[in-house]
């Protein structure tokens, strides 16, 4: 049975204990999450993070393998994907290419047997301003439109929670900030509960009132995007979402503002509670926009961490900033972001350098950083299809 | 002139049309001297055609044979036949063409059902055998008609039971089967599943988005797998012969008569046959140019 009225405001999603495991591999660990009615969430993370899946069990195309799921109160595990007030924004878009756009739009509605659907979908594609191409096809409309109209076809059913995958993800950077915009702008108006999944940490940032990092099947940390930004309570964190210079070292001295740890000799202090740990061994990090490139030895240094003589080994401009890489003798390399206040870059390659910051803007870290890691980017959901595939066919054709 | 070449016709009419469309001619640069190619080519196409086309112009052509027994010489112009197909022999040609048809139909329909369920089924869920059910159903194409003919009357001989219309049936259905399976595992190999997804999620129940999505989707390699098993069916005569018993068909109609010639009658079924094959391409393709006309007229 469909669900035949329209959901009047957006709902709360609860997931409680969720797990999936598919044959071979574990998508998700252990996931408790809730999502407040009408707001903005986003599950940001690389590929094979788990994010997909947890989309798809909230829209019911997977089962858990344990844990519940509530939307508005209401236990949905064993409803099908029909059954739940649930839509989605394929990232393919995933428009029926042998029904014209009005008849793609009004395909909910007229599942639910809701009244006026033609009126409707023509009022959905109004919002997205598309309304003038309703007798077309999907094939005969540029990616742009097509994802307004999967956007359409979705929002025209109110449903009390929309899931979005990575929707924007095949546009090119103009169009997405411009759809970006358009999203936020329909969230506010239609005030329904958006979960967005995406690799893309700027727009994770830039849509969402809450992001969630996730990374191997767990989240990592979950927080307003400006909160996540310049608290990172992981290394995972703090390298995927933006990036950060780290250091690790053994705690030499502590009192009740701050911590100082030895890194190679140097002395760098963070403020106690901007650190996850306090004693042993600890990873603290910060920002490179934080961090102030200096070619004399700085004089006064107080409430500051200051390292160098260092020598610059990179430098590469890019209008706005210039980014400098920089070796630390005993600590390794660092990033450095300098806004170009004057014309052009203060230091060349193989300058004597020396770096300076706040010691407010360094944040102490729960964990350490495993090897350097790459996050592949683009080809996220599908490498996660391709695994699952891969990962079903052995179960099957091996018993 | 045979069947299987109509089926030919029909099929590349169906399945490649959506691909001519798109095609575009290539500006091949001039070259000044006239080369052996150049004439070579076109000559050696135009005697192929001809070689090709000699068989069904006759067959045409002597439809409207004024002939008597055998229909070997030419005896002057007449719509007799055209006119009174069924009124030779107490209509034996007709007798053997419907039964044809409704072997060709039944065949048809239900190699189409089974070997589209198969289809899916292969395509999208692994089971056990899975890879052995794909193999063996490539059988019947790889093996002799002869021996499969052989096989199966010996079969029926075996199991008692009598030759007949059904079978034939049953034998055209068996070999039909494994063509649709094999047409329509393509078609169901392109289809993006989430289009079947996105239809669930819009609240469509598991017999809605199979009649309103994967249905529609599918149903060009559908049409395109009937067309093929009808013709196949229509067309058989070694499988025919050996599994038939007393029923006679359209091919062994003609095979039979062919020792004491063959009446002006089958001329005129086959020549029908022809012009209803080569009218649905003409028409299909028509309403697709007409088609593509109106969509870019409406695009500007």
């Amino acid at each position: 049975m469909a669900v035949r009225e329209f959901a009047e405001r957006g709902a709360d999603l609860e997931l409680v204990g969720i797990q999936k495991r598919f044959p071979g591999f574990t998508a998700i660990e252990e996931l408790d999450l809730t999502i407040p009615a009408g707001s903005f969430f986003a599950l940001l993370g690389p590929s094979g993070c788990g994010k997909t899946t947890t989309l798809r069990l909230v829209a019911g195309l997977e089962e858990p393998t344990q844990g519940r799921i509530l939307i508005g109160g209401r236990d949905v595990t064993d409803t099908r994907a029909h059954e739940r007030p649930v839509n989605t924004v394929f990232q393919s878009y995933a428009l029926f290419p042998h029904m014209s756009i009005i008849e793609n739009v009004a395909f909910g509605l007229k599942r639910r047997r809701i009244d006026d659907a033609q009126g409707k979908a023509h009022e959905a594609l109004r919002l997205v301003e598309l309304d003038h191409l309703a007798q077309r096809r999907p094939a005969q409309l540029s990616g742009g439109q097509q994802q307004r109209v999967a956007l359409a076809r979705a929002i025209v059913n109110r449903p009390a929670l929309l899931l979005l995958d990575e929707p924007l993800g095949a546009l090119d950077l103009k169009l997405r900030r411009q759809m970006q915009l358009e999203l936020k702008t329909i969230q506010e108006e239609v005030g329904l509960t958006f979960l967005h999944v995406t690799h893309d940490q700027e727009e994770a940032m830039t849509m969402a009132d809450t992001v969630a990092v996730m990374n191997k099947g767990a989240i990592e940390q979950m927080g307003a995007p400006q909160e996540l930004y310049e608290l990172p309570r992981t290394a995972f964190v703090a390298n995927f979402l933006g990036q950060s210079n780290l250091f690790s070292g053994e705690v030499v001295s502590s009192n009740s503002e701050s911590i100082t740890i030895d890194v190679a000799g140097h002395p760098i202090t963070v403020p106690l509670s901007r650190s996850q740990r306090h004693q042993g061994e600890v990873t603290v990090g910060v920002r490179p926009e934080k961090v102030a490139l200096h070619l004399e030895a700085p004089l006064d240094d107080s409430g500051r961490n200051s390292l160098g003589p260092a020598r610059v080994i990179d430098v590469s401009f890019s209008g706005v900033s210039t980014q400098y890489i920089v070796s630390v003798p005993g600590i390794g390399t660092m990033t450095v972001f300098a806004q170009n206040m004057g014309f052009g870059p203060v230091a060349v390659e193989g300058s004597e350098v020396w770096v300076s910051w706040d010691v407010a803007h360094g944040f102490g870290l729960a964990d350490e950083p495993d090897s350097i890691e790459r996050f592949p980017s683009d080809d996220d959901t599908r490498t996660i299809a391709v695994q699952r595939r891969e990962a079903l066919i052995s179960e099957l054709e091996g018993d | 002139m045979s069947g299987e070449g109509q089926a030919g016709v029909v099929l590349s009419g169906f399945t490649n049309s959506e691909e001519g469309e798109r095609r575009r001619p290539v500006q091949v640069p001039r070259r000044r001297r006239v080369g052996l190619g150049d004439w070579l080519l076109p000559v050696y196409v135009t005697l192929a055609f001809i070689f090709l086309m000699i068989p069904i112009a006759y067959t045409f052509i002597f439809s409207f044979n004024d002939s008597l027994k055998s229909n070997i010489s030419w005896r002057g112009f007449t719509l007799d036949k055209w006119l009174n197909v069924c009124n030779v022999e107490g209509g034996a040609v007709c007798e053997a063409f419907a039964n044809s048809i409704v072997i060709g139909v039944v065949a048809t329909v239900v190699a189409t059902v089974l070997g589209t369920l198969i289809a899916i089924a292969l395509v999208r869920y692994r089971f056990r055998a899975r890879s052995a059910i794909s193999l063996l159903l490539f059988l019947p194409m790889a093996t002799p008609e002869v021996v499969l003919g052989a096989g199966l009357a010996a079969q029926f001989l075996a199991a008692g039971v009598p030759k007949d219309m059904t079978t034939i049936i049953l034998a055209h259905t068996m070999f039909c089967i494994s063509f649709v399976v094999v047409t329509v595992k393509a078609r169901v190999a392109s289809l993006d599943p989430a289009l079947e997804e996105a239809g669930r999620d819009l609240y469509g129940s598991p017999q809605q988005v199979w009649w309103r999505i994967t249905f529609p989707l599918l149903l060009p390699g559908i049409m395109a797998a009937a067309l093929l098993s009808f013709a196949l069916s229509f067309d058989d005569f070694i499988i025919t012969n050996f599994n038939s018993g007393s029923v006679t068909t359209f091919p062994k109609y003609i095979y039979i008569s062919a020792s004491r010639g063959i009446p002006a009658e089958a001329n005129v079924i086959a020549s029908a046959v022809f012009i209803i094959a080569l009218a649905v391409v003409v028409i299909n393709q028509v309403s697709r140019a007409a088609r593509a006309k109106r969509l870019a007229k409406e695009l500007g």
